[in-house]
């Protein structure tokens, strides 16, 4: 087996990829916002229900590849029903294990710590990171406009 | 230009079976391993591998003769200008220009496609060639670079935007197009060959109509211009678009080859030294055609190469070529269509050197990725030809594409390890 097989595409990796969580549309989202790779042209969107700080539920849509539908399914999972200063946290963590700035045996990620193989892939970094852009521009409440993982570029 | 092949190279090319692996030896770069496996380097249509041909030509002018063009008494300027003007020459011989042809060098097909959109409306609302409640219809297979010069073209100058719609099956019909034409018509830009898909277009008769109509033509050369291909005085083509770095050439260098007449109606994109021919503070008049398109000083050591790689291909012969390609082609369509889930993009297109598909439930990133893996380097995503596959009805595809060093062998691995990828994520 190839290394992308083992590092890359984990068992849990391949399995929220075939069986996302929390896929689907929320009944009145207060939040929401779209994620586009220019890339390839996927799209994610996130819907969110806030009360307070609290996500009380997240729900997203959308196609990507396996790394991306795994990152965004595994991140409605871990921040479904915390508050949103951990998602925040969470998000900055996920970050900087693929950017290489943090260990990810240092992380808090919990099940997320199954993508840090993607820091070996850097251009599959921006694959990883489309569901949690789209989650941060919802929280930042700008809308259900569409966000780019190249911003500012068409 | 570039040195010549060996003899033996040529002796088999000219019979008709393309000398591959002594024409390998002549591309340094295939010659190394990824991830532990020979590199099959498929990803030609997004940019090819240069020969020493092209490599030499290029390190000879830098060594030799650099310095700038047009401009000094010395020598080395007057070698130079002339190494300059041969490549034109070359260049102009090898896409088939008459003698009512010019060529301008570019930095590629997306600058010479600028050049003739913004350079008909750029002139202003009363002298450019496009005007408010004008027509520019251009093709739906477009790469982003034939499609967003025309979008604002159109907002610039108030002409409406119209799209030769393809069919399901992702081909455009001369009688479409024929449609689309009004008496306000003033462009039709079209591809040769879709980056995409590999669909040809049937482009002599389209830019023919177009033409009669009263329109501009402009063809996007960049996938076909190493190929076969009628040469440009047998078209009623007034521009043609085409990069270096897709035929074997240098990256940053291409040409807008077009009729005289036609290129005087474009308004210089860059304004500046070496495109005027005289300058007060207060105006100044520009210089006669090819200069007034180049302004600023160009790619010399560039041109000098994309000379010999025209130089190269003409050496081993574009009918050689092609029929190698079209081998390739046929035997990547043949094996990853029996391949359970996989949808070929244009099966039909049997002219074209790529070959684009989608696999069901298992994305091209995540294929890319596999194939790099076992030293396969293909293209996956939309190619810069998102509206068409959006038509389409499809997402991303992956894209391999080949050229003159590519093998059989190569095609046979790229088939098992997409075949593999579809195990792993389905």
């Amino acid at each position: 087996m190839s290394n992308a097989e083992n590092d890359l595409y984990q068992e849990v990796v391949l399995e929220h990829k075939r069986a996302p969580r929390n896929f689907g549309h929320l009944q009145q989202p207060t939040h929401q916002a779209q994620g586009t790779n220019p890339s390839c042209g996927d799209r994610i969107a996130v819907e969110l229900q806030l009360a307070g700080d609290k996500v009380q539920d997240i729900r997203f849509t959308g196609q990507g590849c396996a790394i991306c539908m795994a990152s965004t399914s595994m991140m409605t999972e871990a921040v479904k029903g915390r508050d949103l200063a951990h998602a925040q946290a969470l998000q900055q963590h996920f970050r900087a294990v693929l950017t290489g700035e943090e260990d990810p045996e240092d992380a808090p990620l919990g099940k997320l710590v199954s993508l840090a193989g993607v820091r070996q892939y850097p251009s599959r970094i921006k694959c990883a990171l489309l569901g949690w852009h789209a989650l941060m521009h919802a929280i930042a409440g700008r809308g259900s406009g569409p966000v780019s993982t190249e911003e500012g570029r068409p | 230009m570039g040195d010549k092949l060996p003899e033996h190279v040529l002796a088999g090319a000219a019979g008709g079976d393309l000398p591959v692996q002594e024409l390998r030896a002549q591309f340094p770069v295939l010659h190394q391993k990824i991830h532990g496996h020979p590199l099959a380097y498929l990803d030609n249509a997004a940019t090819t591998q240069t020969p020493l041909a092209v490599q030499q030509a290029v390190q000879r002018f830098e060594q030799h003769d650099r310095a700038n063009i047009h401009r000094g008494v010395h020598s080395l300027s007057q070698r130079a200008t002339d190494a300059f003007e041969a490549a034109r020459a070359t260049l102009k011989r090898f896409v088939g220009a008459g003698a009512e042809h010019e060529l301008v060098f570019t930095s590629g097909t997306t600058e010479a496609l600028n050049l003739v959109a913004q350079g008909l409306w750029a002139a202003g609302p009363a002298k450019a060639w496009l005007r408010a409640g004008d027509r520019i219809v251009v093709s739906g297979l477009e790469h982003h670079a034939n499609l967003v010069p025309w979008q604002h073209a159109a907002r610039m100058s108030g002409a409406e935007l119209a799209i030769l719609r393809p069919d399901a099956q992702g081909r455009v019909h001369v009688d479409d197009l024929r449609a689309l034409l009004t008496p306000r018509t003033r462009v039709l830009a079209l591809t040769a060959g879709a980056n995409a898909t590999g669909e040809r277009p049937p482009y002599e008769e389209m830019l023919a109509l177009a033409r009669a109509a009263g329109a501009l033509t402009v063809l996007d050369a960049a996938q076909a211009v190493g190929h076969a291909m009628p040469g440009l005085a047998q078209l009623e083509c007034d521009f043609m678009a085409f990069s270096g770095h897709k035929m074997y050439g240098p990256m940053g260098t291409g040409a807008l080859a077009g009729r005289r007449a036609a290129l005087e109606l474009l308004h210089p994109l860059r304004l500046g030294g070496d495109m005027v021919e005289w300058v007060s503070y207060e105006s100044a008049g520009w210089a006669a055609l090819p200069a007034r398109l180049e302004g600023g000083t160009p790619n010399v050591a560039g041109a000098v190469g994309l000379a010999a790689a025209a130089q190269f291909i003409t050496d081993v012969g574009r009918g050689a070529i092609d029929r190698h390609l079209h081998a390739l082609r046929a035997q990547a369509v043949a094996g990853l269509s029996a391949i359970p889930g996989v949808t070929v993009l244009a099966p039909h297109a049997a002219q074209a050197s790529l070959v684009s598909f989608v696999a069901r439930d298992v994305h091209p990133h995540d294929i890319g990725t596999l194939l790099d893996e076992r030293g396969i380097a293909v293209r996956t995503g939309h190619h810069c030809a998102q509206p068409l596959l959006d038509h389409l009805g499809l997402g991303p595809t992956t894209r391999a594409s080949f050229a003159l060093y590519n093998t059989s062998e190569e095609v046979d691995r790229l088939v098992a390890a997409v075949a593999r990828a579809i195990e792993v994520f389905q």
